[in-house]
């Protein structure tokens, strides 16, 4: 494969790529400040919402290690969710784009 | 009494390990008769990890196999190996031993490092894959003047990398010492020669396979753990939680944290107290920038950064941050139960006498639940998670100084003094010699740190690559923009502020007040010794009794020794090391600051400067990066 053979300005005005770049960006930043917010949210509580956090629902089960135990599960859906789409719908699209990567704009 | 919890406060690290050497020699660690038992079980690991070694070497030729373990790695394994690289002992002894002794707290400090790989997986890793070959260095240089940008990349990387490693060789040789009773210099010069071996020999293949191995023995043990300490309770939450609520070696530790605001309360609230948050973590704007540092320094780590050049694709890379963030979260998961059964089989009092931090609280869980300290089965368990302890020192000491060595012989040395004109066999012989150079450095810091407290360290280098690496690669690659200029300019101000900070936080020690705190121990000894003599004679008939207050009265001894000697330490010195009488700011992480400044002087100096270059190979990059066309290929398939 002859690396000088690809034209990247072309690629990136194709309307594919613009595609997948809009569509990448809106959905990984909005996962990142949804998954950044809600961690922060687990300190901020235990500083100033502690009536919350101690109630207990649960025998000895407070809210506050419920939250805790739930940015694991937060966390663990958020990568099932992006890898899903990333497997199922970015790839198809980067990897058409790349198989056509020599055609494009030459 | 305040000195212990500030060092305590301070320590996510392995590095909080003070052990007053006599508090360790009857009440648990090996006992002699065990010693060649645990001698056994750690020769046992290591001759694993050696022949995995001697088994890569057979396959490490080209750079690509040296750094990047020919890209051959599956993104399962991968995974196995990024959990072996985060999982240092740090969280393993760590993490279980501040829950141990703090109870919710200790496990908020969990979170942070799960929630750091989703900055990996949707930010860093696939980008990286695609255009990086196998260094940080490699991604700046894309777009801006490789040689600027490799040099910057190479100094935070070396910096970010030193810090880690120093607290990791401390923490390993304080481990073997305390468990196995070899001195302290040979324990790290242990650590050292055979992390060398495996790097210099087995490159990237080996430390890889180390990690993988390391990983699942520390899995396997800590789930075998939890199995005796859960199984009791018929495996219920609820029913394992009321078990810590009403034990009474759980609530005296609440009543100590609490003192005189305990007063009254219930045993009853005194124990649930412990499943409550605020034992340890005091300062919310602390915690929120130590949140900070992690969940955005994870990604700026280079070792982290490294191993995503050992799969063969993107989709490869993505893979193995899944497979990452399912076994460190459930390993997470599982501290809940190390550290809370700890605090109930084993007890606070017990933790601290052995390590004043709690990092010894798993070990001392394993040996209970084995029997107890005069059995077989109990001490071959300490020995076993002794053993992985060590190896997963051992292991991440090696992915830290294969990412240092890299820097300097494929960034300095051959991408800026020899301009990228190296033949491949000069190249892998700069990256063995350069490895030998990183080990023997990192083995001499390590001696030379023997008895500091270092535990701020790993907080420190998290805070760095926070500040410094991250910004430069996230804007790198996300904004047309950034140029040369703004990345050096970024990383120089942003880890250089994160170190300032910490050199004049109250991390650092401040003789005048070491002297105000220890002379308070010293001033309350008699007293306390003479109440202390009065009950002995009162419990002259109760044997039982009589050893308890003989216990008490050995442990204020040695506090008043430890006290003595750390006052001599201090000597006449009045000021820091940076010549401060107190902090200048009460933050102990400085990320809150220097991560936000780091951003600010990559876009300031990006704005003020025009780079053709950069500019030119934006589209190309930011096409790459998304397709992966062009990426560097397996080599090895």
């Amino acid at each position: 494969m002859n690396k000088s053979h690809v034209n990247w300005t072309a690629i990136d005005a194709d309307p594919r790529f613009r595609a997948l770049h809009r569509k990448k960006a809106r959905f990984l930043w909005g996962l990142m400040i949804f998954s950044l917010a809600y961690y922060f949210l687990l300190p901020v509580m235990a500083a100033y919402f502690r009536d919350l956090f101690d109630t207990r629902v649960w025998g000895p089960i407070n809210v506050g290690l419920l939250f805790a135990l739930s940015e694991f599960a937060v966390a663990w859906v958020i990568a099932v969710i992006y890898a899903r789409r990333a497997n199922r719908e970015f790839d198809t699209i980067a990897q058409a784009i790349a198989n056509d990567a020599h055609t494009i704009g030459s | 009494m305040t000195a212990w919890k500030k060092v305590v406060a301070g320590g996510i690290g392995l590095g909080t390990l003070l052990i007053p050497a006599s508090a360790m020699a009857a009440e648990a660690g090996v006992g002699a008769e065990h010693r060649l038992l645990t001698l056994a079980v750690f020769g046992a690991i290591i001759a694993i990890t050696l022949y995995i070694t001697y088994w890569a070497a057979t396959h490490t030729h080209s750079t690509a196999e040296f750094y990047a373990a020919g890209r051959s790695v599956s993104g399962m394994q991968n995974g196995w190996a990024i959990a072996g690289d985060y999982l240092s002992a740090a969280s393993f002894l760590g993490i279980a031993g501040l829950i141990s002794l703090y109870g919710y707290d200790g496990f908020m400090y969990s979170v942070g490092f799960l929630v750091a790989y989703i900055t990996v997986l949707l930010v860093i890793a696939e980008p990286c894959r695609n255009i990086g070959k196998y260094t940080l260095g490699d991604i700046l240089a894309f777009r801006n003047n490789p040689k600027a940008a490799k040099t910057v990349a190479a100094l935070s990387t070396i910096t970010v990398s030193t810090f880690y490693l120093i607290a990791q060789m401390v923490g390993g040789g304080v481990l073997i010492k305390t468990l196995v009773g070899i001195d302290y210099e040979v324990s790290v010069a242990v650590v050292g020669v055979l992390m060398l071996s495996y790097v210099v020999f087995g490159g990237m293949k080996a430390t890889t396979w180390v990690q993988i191995v390391k990983a699942v023995l520390l899995v396997l043990a800590s789930l075998l753990l939890v199995l005796f300490v859960w199984a009791p309770y018929g495996f219920s939450l609820p029913g394992f939680l009321q078990g810590v609520v009403g034990d009474t070696k759980v609530q005296a530790q609440v009543a100590k944290l609490l003192g005189d605001s305990a007063a009254n309360m219930t045993p009853e609230q005194l124990g649930q107290r412990f499943l409550e948050p605020g034992l340890l973590l005091k300062n919310p704007l602390d915690q929120l920038s130590l949140g900070l540092a992690l969940v955005l320094g994870t990604a700026g780590l280079p070792h982290i950064l490294m191993r995503f050049f050992t799969v063969p694709t993107a989709q490869e890379a993505r893979k193995s941050v899944i497979w990452a963030m399912g076994i460190i979260g459930g390993f997470y998961v599982l501290t809940l139960f190390l550290g809370m059964g700890a605090a109930t089989l084993v007890g606070a009092t017990k933790i601290m006498a052995l390590d004043k931090g709690g990092n010894m609280a798993a070990p001392l869980l394993a040996q209970f639940v084995g029997g107890g300290p005069d059995s077989l089965l109990g001490n071959f368990f300490l020995a076993f998670v002794a053993a992985v302890a060590f190896a997963t020192i051992v292991a991440v000491v090696a992915g830290l100084v294969l990412a240092s060595a890299s820097a300097m012989a494929h960034d300095i040395y051959v991408g800026v003094i020899r301009g990228n004109h190296a033949t491949p066999a000069e190249q892998v012989k700069a990256a063995r010699i350069a490895s030998v150079i990183v080990g023997v450095i990192s083995i001499i810091l390590g001696i030379l740190s023997k008895g500091q407290n270092v535990a701020h360290l790993v907080g420190l280098a998290f805070a760095v690559a926070a500040s410094s690496n991250l910004p430069a690669v996230v804007l790198t690659l996300y904004w047309k923009r950034c140029n040369t200029t703004g990345v050096v300019l970024g990383m120089v101000v942003g880890a250089l502020s994160a170190i300032s900070l910490v050199m004049v936080s109250p991390n650092m020690t401040y003789p005048l007040k070491v002297k105000a705190d220890t002379q308070k121990v010293i001033d309350a000894a008699p007293a306390k010794l003479e109440k202390l003599q009065v009950s002995l004679l009162g419990a002259a008939s109760h044997p039982a009794d009589q050893a308890v207050v003989q216990k008490e009265i050995t442990q204020v001894e040695a506090d008043v020794a430890r006290a003595r000697s750390d006052l001599e330490k201090v000597g006449h010195q009045t000021t820091s090391l940076v010549g401060l009488e107190k902090p200048l700011i009460e933050l102990k992480n400085p990320g809150i600051i220097s991560i936000p400044l780091g951003f600010l002087m990559v876009i300031l100096g990006s704005l003020l400067t025009r780079d053709q270059r950069a500019e030119e190979m934006w589209d190309e990059l930011y096409v790459r990066q998304n397709t992966g066309i062009h990426a560097e290929g397996a080599s090895s398939l």
